[in-house]
């Protein structure tokens, strides 16, 4: 489903990314770890273009996202992102927040778009608020609006990066609970998160990243119990 | 008492009674606002491209042809904006209305020399107001697959408008008021049309002050206008 080669990326002379090689299949849910500055958001904002990257190549659901040439908009509608600050669109109801893409796109017809959303706002649970507009939102609640937003084009891969830490403590919980529900429905997805009992309980694959590369990979019970690498098991003692 | 209130009849009836004097200051009014209402529009216009195409060019690379295009772009607007805010309008006025008019289209004339430099200070304007939506919107709208130019129109811009309207509403009150140089080269606007009467009835006070008063009204209106249209966009910020 997601295949990254050699995968670099530079800012100027500072060097984010120096090679990630990873190899995600359909229905897995990879979670990222690893400390701040390690290059996690980097790498999954790599995977839908958000970043350019400076070198490697990306190949996302038999698209090659790096070749020049890809029609970067029509990719994105299969890939769906949630971002840590939620990246609602404030002048709009959360309606049409959700409705707003399909519907400009052409994708489905209005009453169509307004059917599948609200059926998408009541599975995350939001679903009195489709007239409110974000600003009269919690954050967990917007965060769940999301998710909806982004479903709401069928995507057949889910990135999330850093979801639930712009949450306060309380509202963490109902957020995971939407993305572990996803999970179990298949969906593919590529979480970059601090919430390690989500990494442990719901990933199929746990990714340590430090210094811009992959450290270390592999099953939850693996990384999290007995990791190999040094720097791993100086970073999981810390948060753990 | 009684004289004072017997003399401002009087000049009244003077100044813009007899000979019809009244149908000069609304033709001028006319001219007024139709040569405002046509500047603003082409102002905001002309804004809104320049705005785009100096942002466009801000960040692009010259590798490729699109980026090449975007830098010539931004630097056709540089040059546009830093041009018109260098030079006064009321030589603009005189360039436009003796060099490229050569005296003809008059009203043509106005729109365009307000119109070209509103969009000046529109354009820096609109800029501002784009940079200020954060740039997890522009990210957001991309990664629903939108196009750069759709996620402007449909989430940037918007949200954009709502923080610029204060500013939208000094450049359109400037405007307007600055449209009183028109006399210069003899457009028959509001101010003109009083500075005629004064010259037929050799009185001052009544031209003048109702000319003020016209203008100070017609600014009131559009004050109002703009304080029901922000309210109405403000509607998302009730929490």
């Amino acid at each position: 489903m997601i295949y990254v080669k050699d995968l670099h990326k530079h800012f100027g002379s500072l060097k984010v990314l120096n090679g990630i090689n990873i190899h995600v299949n359909k229905g897995e849910c990879v979670c990222v770890i690893g400390p701040s500055g390690s290059g996690k958001s980097t790498f999954l904002r790599c995977l839908n273009l958000l970043e350019q990257p400076t070198a490697g190549e990306i190949v996302v659901d038999g698209v090659t996202v790096t070749d020049p040439k890809v029609k970067i908009d029509q990719f994105r509608r299969d890939c769906g992102m949630v971002f840590q600050q939620f990246n609602l669109f404030p002048h709009l109801t959360i309606l049409d927040n959700v409705t707003l893409s399909p519907v400009k796109l052409g994708i489905l017809s209005k009453e169509e778009a307004e059917k599948k959303a609200m059926e998408l706002l009541n599975r995350v649970g939001v679903g009195d608020k489709a007239a409110n507009y974000p600003v009269q939102l919690s954050g967990g609640q917007k965060q769940r609006v999301a998710i909806a937003r982004a479903l709401c084009l069928n995507p057949n891969v889910m990135l999330f990066d850093e979801p639930t830490s712009a949450l306060d403590p309380e509202m963490v919980g109902e957020v995971l609970d939407v993305m572990k529900q996803l999970a179990q429905e298949g969906m593919t997805m590529v979480v970059v998160t601090h919430e390690m009992g989500f990494a442990r309980e719901v990933a199929n694959r746990v990714v340590f990243m430090d210094g811009g590369i992959i450290l270390e990979e592999g099953a939850p019970s693996e990384i999290f119990d007995h990791p190999k690498q040094e720097r791993t098991q100086l970073f999981l003692s810390k948060v753990l | 008492m009684q004289a004072i209130i017997q003399t401002i009849i009087e000049n009244f009836q003077i100044c813009f009674i007899d000979g019809n004097r009244y149908r000069l200051m609304l033709n001028g009014l006319r001219m007024t606002i139709l040569a405002s209402l046509c500047a603003v529009v082409l102002g905001v216009v002309i804004g809104l491209i320049a705005a785009i195409m100096k942002l466009l060019g801000e960040k692009r690379s010259v590798h490729s042809f699109r980026g090449i295009l975007a830098w010539v772009g931004h630097i056709i607007s540089y040059i546009y904006i830093d041009v018109i805010r260098g030079t006064p309008s009321v030589v603009q006025l005189l360039i436009m209305y003796f060099i490229v008019f050569r005296g003809n289209f008059t009203f043509l004339c106005a729109v365009c020399t307000f119109g070209i430099n509103s969009g000046a200070y529109v354009a820096e304007i609109i800029r501002a107001g784009i940079l200020a939506v954060d740039h997890g919107q522009m990210e957001a709208g991309r990664s629903l697959g939108l196009s750069y130019a759709r996620t402007m129109r449909y989430i940037i811009i918007p949200q954009a408008i709502k923080n610029i309207l204060p500013a939208l509403g000094n450049e359109f009150i400037v405007l307007i008021k600055e449209t009183a140089i028109l006399g210069y080269v003899s457009i028959m606007d509001l101010t003109k049309a009083s500075d005629f009467i004064i010259s037929r009835t050799y009185r001052m006070f009544m031209p003048l002050i109702g000319c003020a008063v016209i203008y100070y009204l017609l600014i009131k209106l559009l004050t109002l206008g703009l304080n029901t249209f922000e309210r109405r966009l403000r509607q998302s910020d009730i929490r």
